[in-house]
């Protein structure tokens, strides 16, 4: 069963070459995918159809089996998390105003529910209670990209389409939202779709990897798999060039 | 020989608030030095501060000695005689040390003709070893910035940082902006460039995995303020400070799947 899929799909931008072609990946509830590649490999236009904010040129996009149509049922159940929490959120607005914008805009729930389901998703991403009267430029980048998140689960989507959602934090607020982000994978059936290209939160978070290269998929499978034991040579320069701390000190706690 | 000596330098905003408080640390020929730290540490603050290059309304304090030349409070005439020779910086941004309208052979052969003199055949013969120095094929010269991709554009950044042969070179996350494979080679290549010249290497970043398998020696930094310093290996196993120690462990833990997927 998936929730959402890619048949050989290919895509191009007007009067420009394929940027992607014959792609095919698959969303499953509770399994959480990463579509990694490095910068033009198409990962981030392959998630603009996935979001039905483009259409595939050759191929389709199902969303539970059938043609996708960018509806308010589609729109409540796939949300979107973006890369940089300075420029995705309005500066001019409260963070509760932020976060429950999806209620308003979808229609769900009674006026006088809305506040309290606000406080409940800033209470689901550790964010104070205080923070909804508050405007994004007082909080942190880890925790403009908590708001971010809430805004995306507000509405208790199915799947939440994430853009390197953590790739501008410094290293202790990133490995918390990994945290944040798998926490809400088990307890709200969240699937998370993540576009990236750290093999680090990857492995962290995701049990699937498809890897994209230059439009195509090139391997794709478990990640236990496809990071362990990668076929794909693109896959194998891509783990290998990975910066580890294992491999400039060794193992943590052995002194050499 | 010391070619860095850096004595209690402080960068200070007009209003005489401070963000950078006292650093001091010396680097010798050969020596490579890892400053680390998260977003508003001070760390650019402090290359910018080595080059005499803080923006305007900033002011550095204290004492940089640049082989042997006092860079604090330097007049640029004096500066001149130290950027680019003794001391030569590598940016984030390669967009941003390059002209955008310049070819790059022209880029790079601009400091090779203003400080070694060189003219002509000799001039074009010191681009090509300069591009083939750093990998890069002969005909990126004749290329413009915008026509190269994002590892190219940096190789050229540190061909021409390196055109003149400085002592020493600072690297202020120099493939922060790069992808993965990239940033691999582009690392690769500054570590052998540095052995093979015998320079010395101030190499700034925020990933400790990056800084630590370049550097020797690291500086922590946290709010303007060195909270550690000390040989990598030891840091990045027994951290003492309690910040550096949930910096250290933040990134073992970072890596422990991956770690553990594929070792």
């Amino acid at each position: 069963m998936t929730i959402l899929e890619t048949r050989s799909v290919g895509f191009a931008y007007r009067g420009g070459a394929p940027v992607l072609s014959d792609v095919s990946v698959a969303v499953s509830p509770g399994r959480n995918l990463a579509l990694v590649g490095e910068s033009g490999a198409g990962k981030t236009t392959l998630l603009r159809l996935l979001l039905g904010l483009a259409r595939p040129s050759s191929g389709e996009v199902l969303f539970d089996g059938r043609s996708l149509r960018p509806d308010r049922e589609f729109r409540r159940s796939v949300q979107p998390v973006f890369q940089d929490p300075y420029s995705s959120l309005d500066p001019r607005q409260r963070v509760d105003r932020i976060v429950s914008e999806p209620l308003r805009a979808m229609r769900i729930g009674a006026r006088d529910e809305i506040g309290d389901r606000v406080a409940q998703t800033l209470r689901a991403v550790g964010l104070p209670a205080d923070a909804a009267r508050r405007y994004p430029h007082e909080f942190s980048g880890g925790q403009r990209q908590r708001i971010a998140i809430a805004r995306a689960i507000v509405c208790e989507p199915r799947i939440l389409l994430a853009d390197e959602p953590v790739s501008a934090l410094d290293v202790t607020t990133r490995v918390r939202l990994v945290e944040l982000l798998r926490e809400l994978n088990t307890a709200r059936d969240l699937t998370v779709v993540m576009v990236s290209h750290d093999l680090a939160v990857v492995a962290a978070l995701c049990d699937e990897i498809a890897v994209l290269d230059r439009g195509r998929i090139v391997e794709r499978g478990p990640s236990a798999d496809v990071l362990g034991s990668p076929r794909h040579p693109h896959t194998r320069r891509l783990v290998a060039s990975v910066p580890r701390l294992r491999r400039s000190s060794g193992p943590p706690g052995e002194g050499r | 020989m010391t070619l860095l000596d850096v004595d209690d330098l402080s960068v200070r905003q007009a209003d005489g608030h401070e963000l950078l408080h006292g650093l001091s640390f010396t680097l010798a020929r050969g020596e490579r030095l890892g400053l680390i730290g998260e977003s508003g540490s001070g760390k650019s603050l402090t290359a910018l501060a080595i080059l005499s290059l803080l923006p305007a309304g900033l002011t550095a304090h204290g004492s940089v000695l640049v082989s042997g030349t006092q860079v604090v409070g330097a007049a640029d005439r004096r500066l001149d005689r130290v950027r680019g020779r003794a001391v030569s910086a590598v940016f984030q941004e390669p967009l941003m040390a390059l002209d955008p309208l310049m070819r790059i052979g022209r880029q790079i052969a601009g400091p090779l003709r203003r400080r070694r003199g060189l003219r002509g055949a000799a001039l074009r013969a010191a681009v090509l070893a300069a591009l083939e120095e750093v990998r890069l094929p002969e005909r990126i010269a004749s290329a413009y910035p915008h026509e190269v991709s994002g590892g190219q554009r940096q190789r050229a950044a540190i061909a021409m940082a390196l055109a003149c042969e400085p002592d020493l070179l600072i690297a202020d996350e120099p493939t922060t902006a790069l992808d993965v494979s990239v940033q691999a080679e582009v690392l690769a290549l500054l570590d052998g460039l540095v052995a093979e010249k015998g320079m010395a290497l101030l190499f700034i970043g925020h990933d400790l995995a990056v800084v630590a398998g370049v550097a020797d020696r690291l500086i922590v930094l946290r709010d303007g303020a060195v909270v550690e310093s000390g040989r990598t290996e030891d840091i990045v196993k027994e951290p003492r400070h309690t910040y550096t120690r949930s910096l250290v462990h933040s990134a073992w833990e970072f890596e422990a799947e991956l770690d553990r997927l594929a070792p």
